[in-house]
């Protein structure tokens, strides 16, 4: 294993995090924020409580795991994009570097990122309503384990990507639906059936549930399928990757 | 860490490039590389020629890595570059042709971070060293985004030479630098020779390989058309000529200098000359007597030998005309 590289891959990402700290951690705190305003103020205080929660809090793991997506698709992508964009992707594919240990370099920096991301939201949302986790050690399973999952899903959206464009249509057009229609601002439960069992189809429901479970013990789905669900996502990623670098795929000619 | 075993020649000292039969077709079709074998001396310097397209890049590129190669092998200091790769890439060092830098890190803290990425322990002493001896020292806590274009490559030279590589390779190293730049950067080759550094290049500028090659490769079309020691080769397809500046103008050479290899220049006032310096006679000798028996007089001579440029354009067209 070469300790070495992974370190100073690592820290050369949490370096460009720090340089570019308003971006990554400041916009999302605040856009996070603003949603609390809106949703979980203005308009949640005139919502009922949902399965013994009140609107505001319900809406925190929800508000928390969208984060976590979204940053950790776009520091991972653009960490593995913007290298192959300048060309300096040349110096970790010529060195003496294994894929796990680019990996752990790349997407453990932006998986640290998210984490880092998330602990901040949730200390914001505690200013706005008042929030209880009934299971810490699953809460932080969940988290970890999205951001892990995600970043690698990232990693691959970098290397696929050969335009800017690319880069940011996933996210949106994609991950960002899903997540809306995954239970953030809703239960599952208050859809009509058709609904309830088309949401079933949305993978983003099974990470939702899981983790909101673990701050209220209420879920639209069982938590050992949210957690298999979540657990075969980042398997499925990591052995994407794991093809990318065999064959070289957008990285080697 | 243990080492996977390195394949052994008894015969002679283990070259520390050894390319075997290495062929590379891109998905396009193109043939970049046919057939390929080099063998590289350790400690040489060796300068790899050939004109845009001629597969020099690709030849690097998949010593380095950064190309799967469609067909043969290569080992470093005796490490197949696939099986081996952690080996093999321990030892190389690699200066692109571009200047893929990062633009908002400094100057030490890219390079600090090359030396971790090919698996050294951060050595800040090691740094400095490369970096004064690169005329770096004082840009160390600069952006790379501020430096010239020369001061970038440099950045790359120092990058390549972090983890004290034994084989490094210079992609067009003095491409768009201005001639004192590239003066700095023959003597930093230079040194890298003094510490027993391996290093392969490829150019433009004949000159450079005249200047620092001990040996040159010539490649065109994908093909290794020649390899040979700067000096044999210059020797031995280098063409020296003796021009005569004459006293009057003459029309054509006169018919009893038929057997000389003759030819009347710059109107008529002078005589052109070529001979072979490998021939025990140059024929130098008797030319002269035959001028002074014919009346042909002249006031001024002087000689000149082929240029490594010259060389290389007439093995490029030899080979594109069979």
């Amino acid at each position: 294993m070469n300790f070495h590289a992974v370190k100073a891959i690592y820290l050369f990402e949490m370096a460009r995090m720090w340089r570019t700290a308003v971006q990554s951690l400041v916009a999302p705190v605040l856009s996070t924020s603003l949603y609390f305003v809106i949703f979980g103020g203005a308009i949640g205080s005139r919502i009922p409580e949902i399965e013994g929660v009140s609107y505001g809090a319900f809406i925190v793991p929800g508000l928390i795991m969208l984060s976590i997506m979204t940053e950790s698709i776009s520091n991972s992508s653009f960490a593995i994009y913007f290298p192959r964009f300048t060309g300096t992707v040349f110096e970790v594919l010529s060195a003496p570097v294994s894929y796990v240990e680019v990996l752990l370099g790349y997407v453990g920096a932006a998986a640290t990122k998210s984490v880092i991301i998330g602990a901040i939201i949730f200390i914001t949302a505690n200013f706005f309503v008042t929030i209880e986790v009934a299971h810490p050690f699953i809460a932080l399973t969940f988290l970890i384990l999205t951001s892990v999952s995600f970043c690698l899903f990232g990693f691959i959206l970098g290397v696929w990507a050969d335009g800017w464009e690319k880069l940011t249509i996933v996210p949106i057009l994609v991950i960002m639906p899903l997540s809306f229609l995954g239970g953030i601002f809703y239960s599952i439960g208050m859809l009509p059936p058709l609904w309830q069992n088309l949401s079933l189809l949305n993978p983003l429901v099974y990470l939702i549930s899981g983790f909101r479970w673990s701050f209220y013990q209420t879920a639209d789905v069982s938590v050992a399928l949210s957690l298999g669900m979540t657990a075969g996502f980042l398997l499925a990623c990591f052995l994407v990757v794991r093809w990318i670098f065999k064959t070289g795929y957008r990285l080697r000619t | 860490m243990k080492h996977p075993p390195r394949s052994i020649t008894m015969s002679r000292v283990q070259p520390i490039l050894s390319i075997r039969n290495l062929s590379k077709t891109y998905a396009g079709g193109f043939e970049a590389l046919k057939d390929v074998s080099l063998d590289i001396e350790t400690g040489e310097i060796f300068a790899l020629l050939g004109p845009n397209g001629a597969g020099k890049t690709t030849l690097i590129s998949i010593v380095c890595g950064l190309v799967n190669p469609t067909n043969g092998t290569a080992e470093v200091d005796g490490y197949d570059i696939i099986r081996h790769y952690r080996q093999t890439r321990f030892r190389i060092g690699l200066v692109p042709q571009e200047l893929p830098v990062e633009a908002f890190e400094t100057v030490f803290k890219t390079v600090s971070f090359s030396r971790g990425l090919f698996g050294k322990p951060a050595d800040p002493a090691y740094v400095e060293k490369v970096l004064r001896s690169l005329s770096l020292w004082e840009k160390k806590d600069d952006k790379i985004i501020a430096l010239s274009g020369g001061m970038k490559r440099r950045v790359l030279i120092a990058k390549a030479l972090a983890h004290e590589p034994t084989l490094l390779f210079l992609d067009e190293p003095t491409a768009g630098v201005d001639v004192e730049l590239r003066k700095d950067m023959w003597n930093v080759v230079e040194s890298l020779r003094e510490e027993g550094c391996t290093v392969i290049l490829t150019t433009h500028y004949i000159e450079e390989a005249e200047q620092l090659a001990d040996r040159v490769g010539v490649i065109n079309h994908g093909e290794l058309i020649l390899v040979e020691d700067k000096q044999t080769l210059m020797r031995e397809m280098g063409k020296k000529q003796l021009f005569l500046h004459l006293q009057s103008e003459l029309d054509s050479v006169p018919t009893g200098l038929a057997g000389y290899d003759l030819e009347l220049a710059a109107d008529g006032r002078e005589l052109v000359y070529t001979y072979d310096t490998r021939g025990e006679r140059t024929g130098i000798t008797a030319l002269l007597a035959d001028l002074n028996g014919a009346g042909i007089h002249f006031n001024d001579l002087r000689t000149s030998q082929s240029s490594l440029e010259e060389i290389f354009v007439d093995l490029v067209h030899k080979a594109e005309a069979t």
